[in-house]
């Protein structure tokens, strides 16, 4: 009962620390997006010159003075900033505003793009493409963390063996990122090759029935999978196995050896258990690589994803959309966050008891 | 101080760091040579490009040294310019103009075509405009007529590759510089062509007054040019390999550079004084984890400007509250306990001399494989960018050959090489890097690294 009470303790101040965090970040982003407010002026001006010039070239307005003319312009402007609330200053007014209705997933209606279906909403627009970045990601970060991890164990077992020194000699290869390799694999296999599509999610056009529909999807996973788990893999295996070897040399371990238990059972009660906060904090971070090479990575292989909306959203400055991707963005890596601390709270004993500071 | 130096002279004991150090050494001879070869004015306008700047060269060439693969001779680019080679005769025609007649010739030796011919021609002749005729002289003596009364101002340029007129009349309707430079592969059964190598001459005739000059310069463009090939737009890709590698040199050692000595600094004070200070440092990591770097960057390339300074700037800053600081954190919390350190605060040292005289040093070997790891992310990071259209627009990078090539479908299109040559580079750029990080990492105290 105390245990879980010091759990709940736990989870409760970080999912608070992280809510701030998000609100802190998502407030920064709204005045980088907005230039600090100067994106507003830019805004105003374009109002301004459309209503004059409506106003002028008007032919009912051909004999009215140009000082009333003038007025007139000023007046239909104000009205018109009133409406869309840019008469008010961006700090703190509407910026806060811009925050609140951000945080709130009231994402609004996009000024340039537009869904598949034709929908303006920016949710609509969103949740389109949000299935297919999870999909993609989802499954190459479970394959890179369970290939990971097995791999390093596989290779503290076998330190100084050949394979060993090959993985160790290949680690230097996660310099590069993921989307370089998928440049290479699309050279290979698609160019090539010709065995594998160059891009996309799937065939085109789309296939009818459901299995022909999964069979072309994962055909099309296929590269970029393999481009993020090459890009991340090695280095990881390195680090890991470094870990667990450091581990594997402590006195208990010896003293379980002595006694004679099996190899999979020190693995698993004295090896990986320890070490398990700090593989969890590692898988954070890899998380957090693969979100931020998503963009490249679905540019590079046409996946229809959140990252390919997002450059368009920002070639085209459409404000809305990329608000509303980033906050995205910025919820997914939060759930992330608070999902590995629970699975941290679970592990870690330290927490459990409400001992130290973690 | 001196156990640095030590630690650093074991580097030689690992191959794997000579290896990588020789490949920094290369890349820095290379910028070095890049710098002084290509003076920075120069390249921005050869990279710019535009009229005048790489006419005479292929577009979508391949390396020259294609040819040890092929075991063919690939063709080459000739340019036959009137003012150097050929014969040249003026025929008086008697009514005060003169019949100039050009003879370019040309050897070819190749086994296969050219992919373009052009023909530029130069005649100081202002009020009216004179007649060009133009016919192709073949290794056996067969004339080929091209262009006959062709009207030029002061400069023409004869696309005769593009002569559709010329492209009627030759056999099987085939390209002007297929035809022209071979025959019909009478083995073949679908009727193929094949080269014929030999000596070919163009010769011209222009009727113009007696005072007036006409000059015109031939270019067969080849299929291979130089060390590196051409892109779509006729640009020698050897610039932009060459000053790609001091940009990416410069902006991966600055950010890496920037932003860790400020990690590094702001762990060691924040450790130090503890307190408010340290858990708002550490909050701010946590801040930086959750900002999605390239999704603000792009924004920035896109609001503010795309300059690599500006980029670098923010990437600086961007990096600062990074992962890195929790691991220094924890590092220099367990230095702060050392008793030498206890000892200074006993006799009361001020904080600046606790902070930068004994505590930064002693971390400063662990800092070292760290600040050469983050290079080569540093280095994918600007090409990232310049991959997704967000490079600076006037400087030639590697990532921005990428860009280019996939812009212009390079790898359908079979141009590997536009997109291998600057993968590669970057490839061995990082490679190096981590080479040497790795070895560093091992030699500085894998223990307190890996915790």
């Amino acid at each position: 009962m105390k245990s879980l009470l010091a759990v709940g303790r736990y989870l409760i101040v970080r999912t608070l620390m992280v809510g701030i965090t998000l609100v802190v970040g998502c407030y920064l982003i709204v005045i980088i997006m907005n230039m600090g407010g100067k994106l507003d002026d830019v805004r105003r001006a374009e109002i301004r010159s459309n209503v004059a010039s409506a106003i002028f070239l008007d032919p009912a307005n051909r004999g009215i003075p140009a000082n009333a003319l003038k007025e007139m312009v000023d007046e239909l402007a104000e009205l018109e900033y009133g409406r869309l609330g840019l008469d008010r200053p961006f700090f703190p007014w509407r910026s806060l505003e811009y925050l609140f209705t951000a945080l709130s997933l009231k994402l609004g209606i996009a000024e340039q793009l537009s869904s598949d279906t034709g929908s303006r909403s920016v949710a609509r627009i969103l949740s389109e493409r949000l299935p297919a970045t999870l999909v993609l990601f989802g499954t190459s970060n479970l394959l890179l963390f369970f290939l990971a991890i097995q791999f390093a164990l596989f290779l503290s077992r076998r330190y100084g063996s050949l394979v060993d020194r090959t993985m160790v000699g290949l680690a230097p290869l996660s310099s590069a990122p993921g989307w370089f390799y998928g440049i290479f694999l699309i050279l290979i296999f698609a160019a090539v090759l010709r065995v594998l599509p160059w891009g996309g999610l799937v065939q085109v056009p789309p296939p009818d029935s459901a299995p022909a529909y999964a069979l072309s999807l994962l055909e099309h996973m296929i590269l970029p999978v393999l481009a993020i788990t090459i890009g991340a893999l090695f280095a990881n295996v390195y680090r890991w196995r470094t870990f667990f070897l450091i581990y594997s040399s402590e006195d208990y371990v010896e003293l379980a050896k002595a006694k004679g238990l099996s190899a999979r059972g020190i693995q698993r009660r004295y090896i990986m258990r320890p070490t398990l906060p700090t593989i969890i904090t590692s898988l954070m971070l890899i998380l957090i690589g693969t979100w931020q090479g998503q963009i490249i990575l679905e540019t590079v292989f046409n996946w229809p994803g959140l990252g390919r909306q997002y450059l368009a959203a920002v070639n085209l400055n459409d404000t809305p959309v990329i608000l509303g991707t980033l906050v995205i963005y910025g919820y997914l890596l939060a759930g992330t966050l608070l999902l590995l601390e629970f699975i941290y709270a679970l592990v870690d004993p330290r927490v459990r008891v409400g001992g130290g500071k973690v | 101080m001196s156990t640095l130096l030590r630690n650093l002279r074991e580097l030689r004991r690992y191959p794997s760091a000579i290896l990588g150090l020789t490949i920094i050494g290369l890349l820095i001879v290379l910028s070095i040579y890049a710098v002084i070869a290509i003076p920075y004015s120069e390249a921005i306008r050869l990279w710019r490009g535009g009229p005048g700047v790489w006419d005479e060269l292929p577009r979508n060439a391949s390396p020259a040294w294609f040819d040890l693969f092929t075991g063919k001779s690939l063709s080459r680019t000739i340019v036959v310019d009137s003012r150097t080679e050929g014969a040249r005769t003026r025929e008086p025609l008697g009514d005060g103009n003169v019949r100039v007649r050009l003879s370019l010739p040309l050897d070819f030796p190749y086994d296969t075509f050219p992919t373009e011919m052009s023909l530029f021609s130069v005649a100081t002749y202002e009020t009216k405009r004179t007649k060009l005729t133009a016919s192709w002289v073949k290794p056996d003596g067969t004339r080929v007529p091209l262009a006959s009364d062709r009207g030029i101002r002061s400069s023409d340029t004869y696309y005769i590759s593009l002569d559709n007129q010329l492209r009627d009349r030759l056999p099987q309707m085939a390209a002007p510089e297929v035809a022209l430079f071979g025959d019909v592969d009478a083995s073949s059964p679908k009727g193929e062509w094949k080269t014929r190598p030999g000596k070919y001459e163009l010769v011209l005739e222009a009727d113009m007054p007696e005072a007036y000059t006409f000059e015109s310069k031939l270019v067969v463009y080849g299929s291979v040019y130089g060390i590196a090939g051409t892109d779509n737009q006729r640009r020698d890709i050897t610039v932009a390999l060459l000053w790609g590698a001091p940009l990416a040199l410069l902006f991966g050692l600055l950010a890496a550079l920037g932003a860790n000595t400020a990690t590094f600094v702001l762990a060691g004070v924040g450790t130090w004084f503890g307190g408010f200070m340290d858990s708002a440092f550490q909050r701010l990591t946590q801040l930086t984890l959750l900002l999605p770097l390239l999704p603000i960057l792009i924004m920035v390339g896109q609001l503010y400007g795309r300059s690599i300074w500006l980029i670098l700037a923010v990437v600086i800053l961007l990096n600062v509250f990074s992962g890195a600081y929790l691991t220094y954190r924890a590092m220099f919390l367990q230095a702060k306990e050392a008793p030498y350190i206890e000892a200074a605060r006993a006799y009361g040292a001020r904080h600046r001399r606790m902070i930068f005289r004994y505590l930064l040093p002693r971390i400063v070997p662990v800092l070292l494989p760290t600040f050469v790891l983050v290079v080569p992310q540093f280095v994918f990071l600007e090409a990232s960018l310049a991959v997704l259209g967000l490079g600076d627009p006037i400087l030639p990078t590697w990532g921005k050959l990428i860009y280019d090539a996939r812009a212009a479908d390079a790898l359908y299109k079979g141009y590997y090489y536009w997109v291998l040559e600057p993968a590669i580079l970057l490839m061995v750029t990082g490679f190096g890097f981590a080479l040497v990080g790795f070895a560093l990492d091992r030699i500085f105290n894998p223990r307190l690294r890996t915790m």
